[in-house]
């Protein structure tokens, strides 16, 4: 009865089973009981990815719809390190805000079992059952300080426009359907090949609406508006969740959809995608200039990231696709752990998230004053870490196939971005506090361990890329 | 355009019967208010109060925990449906699917969402210790 | 395997780094000289393991990591053992381990910290030294050339709170970076042409080729190949930082600027022979530019009065005559004196460093003189070094020396013969010199602390000191030449690296055992010459001084290159940067730019953060103002 069309699902069945562990345990402790909810997660998680190694090269797929290629293996595997470094970097959080744990816990991992659906999914229906699935679980994680005006504001927002985009998604959805005869990728993409079709509207708005629904997740530009607010309300850690792992789902659907089923239409989608990509760029990076909270600056650094990997998506050639999967990986390691040591460093009352509140970290905090610094270069593409690698990648790509311009934005803006990046390291280093210190907790040292392991493989895996780099090039040859 | 002329023609013909309509009876209609005629009930009991009253948000808790259950026992009628065809795979699936919703559920009950009465919550406060609201 | 060689030291420096000043003295200490003695024993069962496969197939290769694969572009980061390598990491684990032996009771005045900091430098130049030699592509032999440079820097620098000392650093980090210039750009045109980086690669694609007659592209590559060697060896025109270099501790003066670093351009050449054969140019260059350095540094070590000066104008003249080898087509010659060179220098070096070490930092010698009875070990092995270097007969520095000479005759270049004697007797002169005037006669007026009491070299040092010295006198029976009945074994072993037959041949022994002859004499006239001047009559050096003033000041100020590279290079480009780039292009065009478009930026951010109320409405709207847009583009395109 469990046969092997179960395969598949195995790494999002280690999720969901963890989820509801987390749940039932939640239900049945007392009230200053202490459980090891996050180990269960971990554990989860690390069920997930030793399945995911299992699975690796053998594109299996269950009942037709979700297919654990390569390609979505990867991206799970990042889901999986965004996960458990989410969760190492939490406890810390929860204990400081008072935050409720075993709920916190199993939304974070049901929105992570959705992100790992999304990526892995091989069908338009599917693709929306997930993206609501982890949309509904990310909408209540950033709302989660209830007693907090700003957190609930931004998951109200979020929630509205998360609706919103949705219908238009789901519209897209049916006039595809309306129009192929079904919802599944290969089929659309069978169809839409062999038909010609380019000269009928009606896939032209399909492919628009669908196009409107992924733009709204990934944040770009002019979808982005809930961004900011969304960012800066939730909790640190949860920014920086949500800012990596729906950001990597997103993209992952994103491409799949794009590049396997509307591939025959590439010619449409490329010149809306490069326009989007260009001003998400721009936009992220320009604005981020003029912010002083750190949390919000870094929002608008994240919707500039997504613009980079727009810029992937539009370069698709052999490189580009290898490209996007990378950057995936490299910017999800590096701005969870900017969000991580954000996370660290509030306190129950302060958030101490204005960058005024950095100045002279370095003296405080020498430790983690060295590792944000890190991370904010990785963030600005500067070598040898992961985030030039990433973006080496992406320009060369897009060179290669005769993107100019966009190479060309993609490399001013990230000087700009640069700027702003190293003004936070300024402050951490060469500016004295003036006024008493900020209160800061105690930093756990869980937190340490997530934020020294993301520095490694931030350092790893911009001196030595090879090798991942090898496989994200696998993950794309098996599918595309 | 062929095919499309006849559902615009039908759209004036549906916007314009309907505008001309209105017109017509705001023209043509006899007009003498008085104020029995202006007053929210010509018959009844007049309002007492604002309609747009405060209800506890327990109702609403309440009502989407239903909504919630109340589809997931929707799911339930095409399974019956097709329960010859989908044989014993299908009775593990939907067990399984009851097995998740029960965890749910019992989620909802142990957090004291389904109580409604502050009354009810004390008491099991007392019986279990005092615990934060769901 | 071949990775544990550099990575027992790479260990070793992450320990000191770490945690070396939490340690006592001896662990951190210790743990350096230990990782370089196990570092030593891997590399010599690599070698032996070499050493047991058949003569043509003596490669042993391994691949780390392919380091970036970009298209049809594939570098792997690859290490390989092969006879020329195989020399290269024993002279270096080897006399680096006994330098870092050396080293703990050199440096045992200094501080914890310091002490740590020190040898975790020490450690990391060697583990950047062992990746320079076992780097199978020009890109990693890169990686350790610009880490030892680094560490060169550093440990110069090692006392950086005395101004001449970070002076000192910062000339040779400035003067190497020309040098790695003109080696990146040979690099390049190297990879473009033939497109890899690898050695053998390279060797094979070029191989088929014939010489170039006229001078083309080989010849301009090897040539910016070169003037990268002249950077990293000390070379003319870019010799100028060795001497400074002094400035650093002594150990490192005898590891790094004498035994090793600078000999990487004389063993780069050895490397990538194969180009250089086919560039005839450009091997005459070499040869020129090599008995150039050895006769100019010669004369100037002549009249030089610190210790450690002496040693190391007579360093660059060995690096010169071993260029002059490598010019003249005999690479086996050029790696072999760089060997037995390794041996005496270091040896050399480390003996004046006990000196310096007895008199409590004294390094003029003009205040030294009589320490043969206070010091007794370091004198004889001093002496022993210098009867080596000069070229006394059966030592090591007469056969490696005479190798090179007799090459340069044999191959008719009369007159770089001719150079290549009198530098012979230059170097026996000045070395002669040197050991008068510090250890015979009498303690000078003026000398600090003078008859009192004085140690000689503590039991590391002396250990270390008496090693090199039978080092310095068996080191050369690895190459005995045929003529004196030898077999010229470091020959043999290193030919299949070269990939190139020897020169020349057997039937010439008459003609080598003449030259022999010629060159023993020089070195004992030499020698004598400087015991007439400096113990019988040294009225007369000095009145030699005055009567040829003239040039007596010239070579005492080092031919004024320092003077003339400061007028003709240093202050315009001081001037060209200042006040026209700087203040004339960078604050009027640059900061311009970069200001406005700042202020560009800063504008649109603030107009455009506006945007962002806070309101839903406004946000719903920019997303449907999205879709509208979106949706029209494709309907009515």
């Amino acid at each position: 009865m469990f046969n092997s069309s179960f395969d598949a699902v195995v790494p999002m069945l280690c999720v969901t089973l963890a989820a509801l562990a987390a749940m039932g345990a939640e239900a049945f402790r007392a009230r200053d009981e202490k459980m090891p909810i996050g180990g269960l997660g971990i554990i989860g998680l690390v069920g997930a990815g030793v399945a995911c190694a299992l699975l690796w090269n053998r594109n299996t797929s269950s009942f037709g719809v979700i297919v654990a290629d390569n390609f979505g293996l990867f991206v799970t595997m990042v889901l999986v390190i965004v996960g458990i470094l989410t969760i190492m970097f939490s406890s810390q959080v929860l204990e400081v805000d008072n935050l409720p744990r075993g709920e916190y816990y199993a939304l974070l991992l049901f929105g992570i079992a959705g992100m790992m659906m999304m990526a892995t999914a091989n069908d338009l229906l599917v693709v929306f059952i997930s993206l609501e699935i982890l949309s509904l679980a990310v909408y209540v994680l950033t709302g989660i300080r209830r007693d907090d005006p700003r957190s609930t504001e931004a998951a109200f927002k979020y929630f509205l426009l998360g609706a919103f985009s949705s219908a238009f998604f789901l519209y897209g959805i049916a006039f595809t359907y309306g129009l192929t005869g079904s919802t599944r990728l290969d089929r659309i993409g069978a169809f839409l090949a062999a038909q010609s079709m380019s000269d009928n509207p009606l896939i032209l708005v399909a492919l628009g609406l669908l196009l409107v629904g992924f733009a709204f997740k990934i944040s770009a530009v002019p979808f982005h508006m809930w961004t900011p607010d969304a960012y800066e309300g939730a909790p640190a850690i949860v920014t920086g969740f949500m800012s990596t792992g729906v950001k990597a789902a997103a993209f992952a659907a994103f491409a799949r959809v794009f590049l396997s089923a509307f591939e025959p239409f590439s010619q449409q989608w490329v010149p809306v995608i490069w326009v989007l990509a260009a001003a998400t760029m721009i936009l992220g990076t320009v604005v981020g200039v003029a912010q002083s909270n750190l949390k919000r600056m870094l929002a608008y650094s994240s919707i500039a990231h997504g613009g980079y990997l727009l810029v992937g998506l539009v370069a698709a050639n052999q490189i580009g696709k290898a490209a996007i999967l990378f950057y995936l990986l490299a910017y999800a390691i590096t701005n969870l752990a900017a969000f991580g040591v954000i996370a660290m460093l509030a306190s129950s009352n302060d958030e101490n998230e204005e960058l005024r509140d950095y100045k002279g970290l370095w003296h405080t905090h020498p430790a983690l004053a060295a590792m944000m610094t890190v991370c904010l270069l990785s963030l600005g593409g500067l070598p040898p870490t992961v985030g030039f690698v990433g973006k080496w990648y992406i320009f060369s790509a897009a060179v290669s196939s005769g993107y100019y311009g966009l190479a060309v934005i993609g490399m001013l803006t990230s000087v700009v971005s640069v700027f702003f990046y190293l003004r936070v390291v300024v402050m951490m280093y060469m500016s004295e506090r003036e006024g008493p210190e900020p209160v800061r907790p105690r930093i756990a040292r869980m937190g340490m361990v997530a934020l020294t392991l993301s520095v490694i493989l931030i350092f790893y895996l911009g001196i030595l890329p090879t090798r991942v780099l090898d496989y994200a090039a696998e993950s794309i040859a098996t599918i595309f | 355009m062929d095919g499309w002329l006849g559902v615009l023609i039908m759209l004036v013909l549906g916007v314009g019967f309907a505008a001309v309509m209105i017109g017509l009876s705001v023209l043509l209609g006899p007009k003498n208010p008085t104020p029995e005629k202006l007053a929210p009930y010509e018959c009844g009991m007049p309002a007492v109060g604002d309609a747009r009253e405060r209800h506890s948000v327990k109702f609403y808790l309440v009502a989407m925990i239903f909504l919630l259950f109340d589809i997931e026992i929707a799911f339930l009628y095409p399974w019956a449906v097709a329960l010859r065809d989908l044989g014993w795979p299908g009775l593990m699936q939907i067990v399984t699917f009851f097995m998740i919703l029960s965890v749910g559920y019992l989620y909802v009950w142990r957090k004291g969402a389904l109580d409604w009465a502050p009354a009810a919550r004390a008491r099991n406060a007392l019986r279990r210790g005092p615990r934060k609201a769901a | 395997m071949l990775a544990l060689i550099p990575l027992f030291p790479l260990l070793g420096f992450l320990f000191n780094a770490s945690f070396g000043r939490r340690v006592p003295k001896t662990v951190s200490g210790g743990v350096a000289s230990l990782v370089m003695l196990a570092s030593f024993a891997v590399a010599a069962m690599s070698v032996w393991q070499l050493a047991g496969l058949p003569v043509e197939e003596r490669v042993i290769d391994q691949t780390l990591y392919t380091w970036i694969a970009s298209g049809d572009f594939v570098l792997d980061l690859t290490l390989r053992l092969d006879p020329l390598s195989a020399v290269m990491i024993l002279v270096i684990t080897g006399i680096g381990s006994l330098i870092h032996i050396y080293s703990t009771a050199y440096m045992h005045d200094e501080p914890d910290s310091e002490y740590a900091r020190y040898f975790s430098y020490l450690n990391l130049f060697a583990a950047f030294m062992l990746v320079l030699v076992l780097g199978a592509s020009f890109l990693v032999l890169f990686v350790g050339w610009e880490g030892v440079g680094l560490c060169s820097y550093l440990l110069i620098g090692f006392w950086f709170k005395k101004k001449s000392a970070s002076d000192a650093g910062k000339k040779a980090f400035v003067v190497n970076r020309i040098g790695d210039y003109a080696f990146i750009l040979g690099t390049l045109l190297l990879f473009t042409h033939f497109g890899t980086l690898d050695f053998r690669q390279l060797a094979d694609a070029v191989a088929p080729l014939p010489p170039e007659a006229t001078f083309g592209t080989l010849s301009i590559a090897t040539l910016l190949l070169f003037i990268g060697a002249t950077g990293k060896s000390a070379q003319i025109p870019l010799y100028v930082w060795l001497p400074d270099a002094m400035e650093g501790p002594t150990p490192v003066s005898a590891l790094i600027h004498a035994a090793t670093m600078v000999t990487a351009g004389v063993y780069m050449i050895g490397r990538t022979a194969v180009v250089f054969t086919h560039a005839p140019d450009t091997m005459l260059i070499v040869a020129i530019i090599g008995a150039l350095t050895a006769l100019m540094a010669g004369t100037i070590g002549l009249v030089q009065n610190d210790i450690k000066r002496v040693l190391a104008y007579s360093t660059v003249s060995q690096l010169g005559f071993m260029f002059l080898a490598m010019g003249m087509g005999a690479f086996g010659a050029g790696i072999f004196h760089l060997y037995t060179h390794a041996f005496f220098k270091a040896l050399l070096f480390l003996g004046s460093g006990a000196v310096i070490h007895a008199l409590h930092g004294e390094q003029d010698i003009r205040n030294m003189g009589g320490l043969k009875k206070q010091l007794p070990v370091t004198y004889w092995t001093f002496l022993i070094g210098s009867l080596a270097i000069a070229g006394v007969p059966f030592l090591s520095g007469f056969f490696s020396k005479d190798e090179i000479l007799f090459e340069t005759f044999a191959h008719g270049h009369w007159i770089l013969w001719g150079i290549g004697a009198l530098t012979s007797l230059l170097t026996a002169t000045y070395m002669f010199r040197l050991v008068f005037l510090t250890f015979h006669g009498e303690r000078r007026e003026g000398a600090i602390a003078s008859g009192s009491h004085l140690h000689d070299a503590p039991p590391a040092m002396a250990f270390v000191l008496i090693v090199l010295a039978i080092g310095s006198v068996l080191a050369g029976y690895v190459g005995v030449p045929h003529a004196l009945g030898g077999s010229n074994l470091l020959g043999a072993w290193l030919e299949p690296a070269f990939g190139i037959m020897p020169a020349a041949g057997e039937e010439e022994a008459g003609l080598e055992l003449m030259l022999m002859a010629v060159s023993s004499t020089i070195a004992l006239v030499g020698i004598g010459l400087a015991a007439f001047i400096w113990l019988k009559r040294r009225e007369i050096a000095d009145s030699m001084a005055r009567s040829f003033s003239g040039l007596y000041n010239l070579l005492l100020n080092k031919y004024y290159v320092d003077e003339i590279y400061d007028a003709a290079i240093v202050r315009p480009t001081v001037v060209l940067s200042t006040d026209v780039l700087w203040r004339g292009f960078d604050v009027r065009v640059v900061d311009a730019a970069v200001n406005g478009a700042g202020t560009i930026v800063g504008a649109s951010a603030s107009m455009l953060r506006r945007l962002q109320t806070g309101s839903v409405r406004a946000y719903a709207s920019s997303l449907f103002v999205g879709v509208v847009l979106i949706l029209g583009y494709y309907l009515w395109r």
